[in-house]
């Protein structure tokens, strides 16, 4: 790891103020920035340490929920008001990392780590992420685990989240402050396709810091849930994820919303699955065939087209848990 | 580069150190204070061996900056024991056969620790994904799972004894 400087803001002002220099990153939790500083993948010469300030705090009312951006997984996975109006979140973290990593990293910082694809991570290899225009030896090479939705040809790793995967059934929306001052973008526009410039990762502007995340109180959030397939029973990536969230009338799907992980180079939403369930009867017959139309648009590689088949069945198996 | 002045509370001690910026809380609990009980398994977070307890939460040391422990008070493995008496887990531990190389086993123990901390009567399935973090490429977690059972149990009982 190279030699950083390091400050310690005494506010947020300072701390943007302070991000404004070149070759300057922000660290919270520490657990991917550490890594990538590590493997020399990330190579900051200043880091803004933002756990002094004040931003952990979780505030769920009956309109909705707002977590600060230094929240912990672990927190806000395991605060009562989550599990009980927003399950999805609290299953999608849980699923999330081992209990060390979850007691470190931030909700904030969660929605920044970057991908786990092995070329971007590993500075022997090109990788058009880490060096544009340098090439992707993934189209062609150990890509299991990479993404069917989203992907250009200049890049298909996969957004590696799971709760960015759950805030999106959830209408989540990031709150953001910049030397230009504060903004608010909803999750679905936070993260951006890889294109020909899959070194944007989000449209954060240079300096611009996440400071809290607005969750919406509902029908649908309280009936929620998040199915996450992976080679082993924990502590790893997901391979497909799906999370759902139903407004029930009855037996019937007033309106519905669906989203997956570790198909998409982001947290993928599936508009198909969703109008294929509004207005219908949660029927069997129903859920199949909605979930048989996951993945509209999907483009595999010759490691990965059995994920389109478990995108599938995973979307099945969540929609049938959430309409239980 | 200046080295920062940082001071914490290690195993109930107060403890003052000069680190670099880049240099992890492991680095600077192994290189710097000499306490060379919590591994460096990976460095990355993945396989728990330097497993520490930080304001009573468990961490990885090795993706946390010693800079940042200012202020902090901080468990390892060499704070499990009450001198030269071991741990009620360690002793458990030695009774199960619950390792073998033994490289694991100072994170093992910390974070068994941190788990009785929260929730003294884990189930099995609890203390399975507790441990999720923590990696052995040695016993199979069979040993460990039972030990970890049994020591909850034992402990449980001299809480009400």
């Amino acid at each position: 790891m190279q030699a950083f400087t390091l400050t310690q803001p005494s506010n947020i002002q300072s701390a943007v103020a302070a991000a404004s220099e070149p070759q300057t990153k922000y660290i919270a939790g520490g657990t991917d920035l550490l890594q990538l500083a590590k493997d020399d993948i990330e190579t900051p010469r200043q880091l803004v340490d933002l756990e002094p300030l004040p931003m952990s705090g979780i505030h769920a009312g009956p309109n909705g929920l707002r977590l600060e951006a230094l929240a912990r997984m672990s927190d806000v996975a395991a605060h009562p008001a989550v599990v009980h109006g927003w399950p999805v979140l609290s299953q999608a973290l849980l699923a999330s990392a081992s209990p060390q990593i979850r007691n470190m990293a931030t909700v904030g910082g969660n929605l920044l780590q970057r991908t786990r694809c092995g070329y971007f991570r590993d500075t022997g290899f090109a990788c058009n992420k880490r060096v544009p225009g340098s090439g992707c030896p993934a189209i062609n090479g150990e890509n299991r685990m990479h993404a069917i939705l989203g992907v250009s040809d200049h890049c298909i790793a996969t957004n590696p989240g799971d709760m960015a995967v759950a805030m999106m059934v959830l209408d989540a929306e990031l709150e953001l402050i910049g030397r230009n001052g504060t903004r608010k973008v909803a999750i679905g526009d936070f993260h951006r396709l890889p294109a020909d410039t899959p070194h944007i990762e989000t449209i954060l502007r240079p300096g611009e810091l996440i400071t809290g995340i607005a969750i919406p109180a509902s029908a649908a959030a309280r009936r929620s849930g998040y199915l996450k397939v992976r080679d082993r029973a924990s502590f790893e990536f997901a391979v497909v994820s799906a999370a759902v969230a139903l407004d029930m009338d009855g037996g019937t799907i007033r309106s519905a919303r669906v989203a997956a992980g570790g198909v998409g180079t982001k947290p993928w939403r599936l508009p198909e699955v969703e109008a294929a369930l509004t207005g219908k009867p949660a029927r069997a017959a129903t859920l199949q065939e909605a979930a048989g139309r996951a993945g509209e648009g999907a483009k595999t590689t010759a490691m990965n087209a059995f994920k389109l088949v478990l995108l599938r069945r995973a979307v099945l198996r969540a929609l049938q848990t959430v309409a239980a | 580069m200046a080295k920062t002045y940082v001071s914490a509370t290690i195993n109930g001690e107060s403890a003052e150190f000069l680190c670099e910026t880049q240099q992890t809380l492991l680095d600077v609990l192994r290189d710097v204070i000499g306490l060379t009980g919590s591994k460096e398994g990976c460095g990355s977070g993945d396989c728990g061996a330097c497993s520490v307890i930080v304001d009573d939460r468990l961490v990885c040391s090795c993706l946390m900056l010693g800079v940042e422990a200012e202020g902090k008070s901080i468990t390892t493995i060499e704070g499990i024991a009450n001198g030269d008496t071991l741990h009620p887990i360690q002793q458990k531990f030695l009774e199960y056969a619950a390792l073998q190389c033994g490289f694991c086993t100072p994170g093992l123990i910390v974070a068994t620790k941190a788990l009785l901390d929260e929730n003294p009567n884990p189930t099995e399935t609890e203390a399975r994904y507790w441990l999720a973090g923590n990696l052995c490429r040695c016993t199979g977690y069979d040993k460990v799972i039972r030990a970890v059972m049994d020591v909850a149990a034992d402990m449980r009982g001299e809480k009400v004894a």
